[in-house]
């Protein structure tokens, strides 16, 4: 507005007519900065509640400054321990299944050659990905009830029942496999797009060598979408510490007999800051911790991709 | 299929694959579909159940005759209608602004949106700050905090600049200023990949129900699927009771269940084979590397 003061004939900076002739930009980006600042920068502001005594008479700003002690006994807090390492297994389990699973139906969807047929499974396998983990834990605890159509068909087959919610060897598997189920199809998009990027020329050079189906796809499929792998992968060991293990899934599916192999960093906080067992400073030491240690690994990951010559997220 | 292409013994190892897994992916969904209909006798005299044994409604009457089921459909219907609009106004707006390679400050902006891809306050602070914004038990608690996806900002932004400059400028010329270019050139033609958005943000907020659960405790603030939650952990016996009590009949727990959960997936059911390409198309985009 301190443009408008001057005259337009003066020779005011040239940077300064260029603000004014983007005014109505601004004008038009203002909210959008208004609800970063408010919704997401405020509260990471609020993370000085890491280093406090949570009061709720002093809130966020004027509780007492600790230093950090909360950190300190984020290190002996066995509950904690074990929400850590129940998400590095969950995550590494869906890094080693889930992230191999999606690339192989891509592989395996885009040897279909009909484009109908193709169109079609594609649209079954991301349909899940649309539903809410809240429907979704729904009926997988219908189906995997003690009268549900699982044990049922199991018993028919004269089988033993099985009950992977409520199962301390179960439960873990059960996660990995119903997040196949429910994301995988949607993980091979980004695949797809990739390999329908990759120059047909090459495939019929390859035919005219005589290469086979399976040498076809080592030699030409897998090598043009490497970059898109690799790119998913650090994006993938970024979410390690969140996402890895999708907190609607475990937050929906799991409960308090099996917390020994469920419990996450997320579920964790959640829990103990509403239930009142941890103090509001300490729980918010434990996700500063979580997040910080997510970047590192992305950037790791990052650097580790960019150093093999490849290219990375930046 | 083609008669003159021979069908060669790997085509038909994968489409057996395939079409396996396609099955295990819908069967979930038909066996609620079915148990959504059956009653008492249906359930205890056949199982495992493949198909649909009976065609009872009581399981969705139960439903639709507890006032609460319609306080939160109202809620959820008030969520995706207010929510996505709030959702592309900003979005739309913003991702155009940042397409102008014109304007001062353009990357300290860009930062200021990757930034929280990256890092966020947490659940805690996030709370606290929503307390004090007095947005506890109230139905913006489900709209405001998820207002601005980041990601679809930066695609849309990478799309916008990707549209020839050649017909801004044309409008320019014209007289046009930078709002009615955004809304009489850039967004006509944009349209298709501006739906897209619109749809990703309609499924986010009809979903939505981590925000509700964290910031709503009064029961007619509460969104469908949180109404939902509470019929399959709490609720159920209860209102299946109750029905029981009106109409003199024994209503299976799970019926009402199921039904609800059909409810609750109608929408998404039913639009989702028609825009599916939409979401693959948005996908693809993003895919692209600036």
């Amino acid at each position: 507005m301190e443009a408008r003061a001057l005259k337009p004939r003066t020779s005011r900076p040239a940077w300064l007519r260029q603000v004014w002739n983007c005014r109505l930009l601004y004008l038009m980006i203002i909210p959008l900065i208004v609800w970063y600042v408010m919704f997401c920068y405020v509260p990471m502001a609020g993370l000085y509640l890491a280093f406090e005594d949570f009061s709720y008479k002093g809130g966020i700003w004027g509780s007492k400054w600790v230093g950090l002690a909360n950190f300190e006994a984020i290190l002996t807090d066995s509950e904690f321990l074990r929400a850590f390492r129940n998400t590095l297994i969950f995550s590494f389990g869906k890094l080693l299944l889930q992230f191999p699973a999606a690339i192989i139906l891509a592989l395996a969807l885009n040897e279909i050659r009909q484009p109908r047929l193709k169109k079609i499974y594609q649209t079954v396998f991301t349909f899940p990905h649309f539903i809410s983990w809240v429907v979704m834990a729904g009926i997988l605890k219908n189906m995997f009830a003690s009268n549900g159509v699982i044990n049922q068909l199991l018993t028919v087959a004269g089988m033993e029942t099985v009950s992977p919610l409520l199962s301390m060897s179960g439960f873990r598997p059960f996660i990995w496999l119903s997040n196949i189920w429910k994301e995988v199809g949607w993980d091979t998009i980004i695949y797809m797009a990739a390999l329908a990027g990759i120059d047909p020329g090459l495939y019929e050079a390859a035919e005219i060598d005589g290469a086979n189906r399976w040498r076809k796809i080592w030699h030409i499929t897998l090598p043009g979408i490497r970059s898109t792998i690799l790119i998913m992968l650090i994006l993938e060991i970024g979410r390690v510490m969140t996402t890895g293990a999708s907190f609607d899934q475990v937050f929906n599916l799991y409960s308090p007999p099996i917390y020994e192999v469920s419990d996450t960093i997320d579920t964790y906080i959640y829990r103990t800051s509403f239930n009142g067992t941890k103090d509001f400073g300490y729980t918010t030491a434990v996700g500063l911790f979580k997040s910080v240690l997510g970047v590192l690994m992305m950037l790791g990951a990052n650097k580790l991709v960019t150093a093999c010559g490849e290219d990375g997220l930046f | 299929m083609t008669t003159q292409k021979r069908i060669r013994p790997f085509d038909l190892v994968i489409n057996l694959l395939l079409g396996a897994l396609a099955l295990i992916t819908l069967y979930p969904f038909y066996n609620v579909l079915i148990l959504s209909f059956s009653n008492i006798t249906a359930i205890s005299k056949h199982t495992p159940y493949m198909w649909f044994w009976a065609w009872d409604l009581e399981g969705y009457r139960t439903i639709v005759n507890d006032p609460y089921f319609f306080s939160s459909l109202g809620n959820t219907l008030f969520v995706t209608v207010v929510g996505t609009t709030v959702n592309m106004l900003l979005s739309v707006a913003g991702a155009y602004v940042l397409s102008k390679k014109r304007l001062p400050g353009r990357g300290f902006l860009l930062t200021l949106v990757v930034i929280p891809m990256l890092f966020s306050g947490g659940m805690i602070p996030t709370y606290l700050v929503m307390k004090d914004y007095k947005l506890i038990d109230s139905i913006w608690s489900m709209i405001l905090p998820y207002a601005v996806s980041s990601y679809y900002v930066i695609i849309m932004k990478n799309y916008f600049r990707s549209i020839s400059p050649s017909l801004e400028e044309a409008a320019v010329i014209d007289g046009a200023n930078d709002i009615t270019v955004l809304l009489k050139v850039i967004l006509p033609i944009s349209l298709p990949f501006t739906m897209t958005f619109f749809l990703f943000y309609a499924v986010e907020r009809w979903n939505e129900w981590w925000n509700a659960y964290l910031y709503i405790s009064e029961r007619r603030l509460y969104p469908l699927q949180i109404y939902l939650r509470e019929v399959l952990i709490n609720m159920n016996n209860q209102l299946s009771l109750m029905a029981q009590i009106k109409s003199g009949k024994k209503i299976p727990a799970e019926s009402v269940q199921m039904a609800t959960i059909i409810i609750t997936a109608l929408p998404i059911l039913c639009v989702y084979p028609f825009v599916q390409k939409y979401f693959v198309k948005g996908v693809m985009i993003g895919s692209i590397k600036e």
